[in-house]
């Protein structure tokens, strides 16, 4: 007697962006198997032993960048937990958010900046090694910008660990007299190691990923990683077998790596949300505190010093000239645009994906199991995150580069990759809310006969733009700094900003790329505030 | 259906059917064959959980049984959606779009797409006038107090004039003497429109008040029904008399 459910508009719209993302995705592994399905013998000659060797490097930089910025971290975290009078707290959590909004190739730049050949600290550190700096190119210009990206990060994470332990724990504490070593072992630990694996894991996952850092900073065969010798393999020596020995040796990394992060249980979307001080009952010895306030400033000027040179750079060139510019001007536009278009179609996806995630949970209520589409609208958002997106493109131009002019689809692959590979977080910033309201909604709806058209219009819509507006903001800088794509599909006809200042950069014009790097991050900061604060403000 | 030169159509109410209705959701599973008179006033007694509100959403088309038949009127409701039963719902909290002002929370009862015409208008007014909200078309439900923004929802009530309405506990965390009020505004409403209404509540005063039957629902089923004045004369069977235990006053023990 079970009536037959009414099809919801909701779940088919929730289809058709499953269907499109299988299909991006889908479309690249296609390209992918037929190439290397065209000639496995040489796919397998491709194994060899430099093959090895970028291999053992990319394993071998992101342990060390994940044990450079998360050892630290978990004292600085501490730190910053200890001392919530430390003057401009909140300024330096504020600033520990900015690396998750600049552009990789921005802090490159700024990293450069600092400590490159010609670098403002490249005197100082000449005289301390005893004759010219050699600048900061190799694994240690790689550790040094990996470590900027994840130090911050990292110690927030730990921050809000920290954050869990509730305060009736620490009045406890003071009551016992604990001194800052037990209440280190007995309290803070135990926080702090419940969040280490999952914080270590995402850590490891951004650097073993990570693309513009190694590509600009890395230098040679002896630092170049599995996704910058796959973009390497497609631009310049054009050898599709390797590009596939490649790719399919990053896909099984990375599949391995999220198995066994899956395993620990970490959360591989990081998190941009400022943790609120709570009160504390114990009072930090001086000579903690003056040790806390050494480790606070010191990782405060590591962070802060890229950020400054990028500024104080982009300041030295000449910006006038720059937006004059004839490339310069297009390349804004072209990214502009792209990266407006990017946004749009992420967030309606991502609307999509939500929407249907709920309107297929309210029909289970009744009871039953998961089906497969809640599962793939549930899951399918976050497995994104761990396929590169050089791993797309690689899939796509192979497969296209016999069909078309694959630099013509440029533009739509940088739309489509960028707007899949921002979805984790736009979801992030939509689904609370969007489940909330319906919560609130869903009944009333029905009983009124709200649907469709006027369900969007009258209902979702003035609940929804906030939040809908911080994933647009979010998608739109991630997609505005994103090197990826472009790197292996921009020619002379379409640049994007960040494909002109890596140009830039190769023809040695330093001062040119710092103007653009500063418009780019200026450009990209305003974007996450803007995300931010629009997020703030739907939650009050 | 008739219509009074207001505009404000006056609907008889229709009886309430349900005739082997299972249903079941999660661990807990009802079975309901019970009919409600048309045009009366029932209040739905029982402990949390026993299916007071599973029995309304059954009614609403909320949730659909597993097995058996709903009938509002004679009428098998079992492929209606929600909005094409001739019932009206009113929940404990969330009856209003926080975003809409409320003219539009009252408008939506006319038109769910909220194009109104003037005598629409019209009708909205006339209905804030009824339940005490004249001059407040355009505040929004935040600058609203609890009773008011429940006042808005029997607003819209009226003007959907449906011959069922539901109440699902609508006064719960409203105080002693504004649920009273509202009680009166029910009753009120009730006496000019003979609508059927089917009233969840805990608090035996709300039953003795407006309600003139009883129903009480027990561990899945509905246990008991009478009128309200057999049941507070203590004529009521046991399990009741232990879930209102001495609050009912003139309970004989």
């Amino acid at each position: 007697m079970q009536s037959t459910p009414r099809p919801d508009p909701r779940i088919t719209a929730g289809i058709i962006a499953l269907v499109a993302i299988t299909l991006l995705i889908g479309g690249a592994f296609a390209g992918l198997i037929l190439e290397g399905a065209s000639g496995p013998s040489s796919a397998a000659a491709a194994f060899d032993s430099y093959l090895l060797r970028v291999a053992r490097f990319t394993l071998w930089q992101a342990l060390l960048s994940t044990l450079l910025s998360v050892l630290p971290a978990v004292f600085v975290g501490r730190a910053l937990s200890r001392q919530t009078n430390f003057p401009g707290r909140r300024l330096i959590l504020q600033l520990f958010t900015v690396p998750l909004a600049l552009p990789a190739i921005v802090a490159a730049l700024g990293v450069l900046a600092l400590y490159g050949r010609a670098g403002y600290f490249a005197g100082i550190l000449g005289t301390f090694g005893g004759g010219e700096w050699p600048g900061i190119y190799g694994l240690s210009g790689i550790l040094v910008a990996h470590v900027f990206f994840n130090l911050p990060l990292a110690t927030r994470l730990f921050l809000e660990a920290l954050g869990t332990v509730p305060a009736d724990q620490w009045r406890l504490a003071s009551q016992l007299g604990m001194d800052a070593r037990s209440a280190f072992r007995l309290i803070e630990w135990p926080a702090l190691r419940t969040a280490l694996p999952g914080v270590a894991g995402l850590v490891f996952m951004l650097c073993i990923t990570s693309f513009t850092i190694v590509l600009t900073l890395g230098g040679g065969p002896a630092a170049t990683t599995l996704e910058v010798a796959i973009y390497q393999a497609l631009r310049f020596d054009f050898d599709p077998a390797r590009a596939v020995t490649l790719t399919f040796l990053q896909i099984l990394l990375t599949f391995v790596v999220v198995a066994m992060l899956t395993r620990l249980g970490a959360n591989t979307v990081g998190d941009a949300n400022l943790p609120v001080a709570p009160r504390r009952y114990l009072a930090a010895s001086t000579t903690e505190a003056v040790l806390n306030a050494g480790l606070i400033v010191l990782a405060l000027l590591f962070v802060a010093a890229p950020m400054a040179a990028t500024v104080l750079a982009g300041l030295e060139a000449d910006l006038g000239r720059l937006a004059g510019e004839d490339a310069v001007r297009r390349a804004t536009l072209t990214s502009a645009g792209l990266s407006f278009l990017s946004a749009l179609l992420c967030v309606m996806l991502s609307l999509s994906l939500i929407a249907a995630r709920r309107a297929v949970a309210l029909r289970r209520r009744a009871g039953g199991a998961m089906s497969l589409l809640e599962h793939a609208a549930d899951t399918g958002a976050g497995f994104v995150l761990v396929v590169p997106p050089i791993v797309i493109g690689a899939g796509w131009f192979l497969a296209l580069r016999n069909i078309t002019d694959v630099f013509a689809i440029a533009p739509v692959m940088v739309v489509a990759v960028n707007a899949v590979m921002a979805m984790p977080f736009a979801i992030r910033a939509v689904r609370p809310a969007y489940d909330a309201a319906s919560e609130r909604h869903e009944r009333l709806c029905l009983a009124l006969g709200i649907s469709g058209w006027n369900r969007l219009r009258l209902v979702d819509w003035p609940s929804l733009r906030r939040p809908l507006a911080t994933g647009f903001a979010f998608a739109m800088a991630l997609s505005l700094g994103d090197l990826g794509v472009i790197a292996l599909f921009g020619s002379d006809s379409v640049q994007t900003l960040p494909y002109l200042l890596l140009a830039r950069m190769g023809s040695y014009r330093t001062a040119d790329a710092a103007g653009l790097a500063l418009l780019l991050g200026l450009v990209c900061l305003m974007l996450v505030v803007a995300a931010d604060w629009l997020g703030r403000e739907a939650k009050a | 259906m008739t219509r009074d030169n207001n505009g404000i159509a006056a609907t008889k109410g229709l009886a309430v059917t349900l005739d082997g209705v299972s249903f079941s959701y999660g661990e807990a599973s009802f079975r309901f064959d019970v009919e409600f008179a048309a045009g009366r006033i029932t209040a739905i007694m029982g402990p949390s959980g026993s299916g007071k509100s599973t029995l309304l959403n059954l009614v609403a088309g909320f949730e659909s049984p597993n097995a058996g038949k709903v009938l509002i009127g004679g009428i098998d409701v079992d492929n209606a959606p929600p909005s094409a039963r001739p019932v009206s719902m009113v929940f404990q909290e969330n009856n209003l779009f926080a975003h809409l002002p409320v003219e539009g929370n009252v408008g939506l009862g006319r038109s769910p797409s909220l194009k109104l015409t003037a005598d629409d208008h019209r009708a909205v007014a006339e209905a804030l006038g009824r339940v005490g909200l004249a001059g407040k078309e355009k505040r929004l439900p935040r600058e609203l107090s609890g009773g008011e923004r429940q006042r808005v929802a029997l607003a819209r009530v009226l003007i959907r004039d449906r011959p069922v309405l539901l109440l699902d506990e609508p006064f719960a965390s409203l105080g002693p003497a504004l649920r009273e009020d509202m009680l009166d505004l029910v009753a009120g409403i009730h006496a000019e429109r003979q609508m059927t209404v089917l009233f969840v509540t805990h608090q035996p005063q709300d039953a003795r008040r407006i309600g003139q039957r009883i129903a009480f629902v027990d561990e899945g089923r509905v246990a008991a029904r009478g009128s309200a004045a057999d049941f507070f004369d203590g004529a009521g069977p046991e399990a009741f008399r232990r879930y209102i235990g001495d609050r009912g006053g003139s309970v004989a023990g």
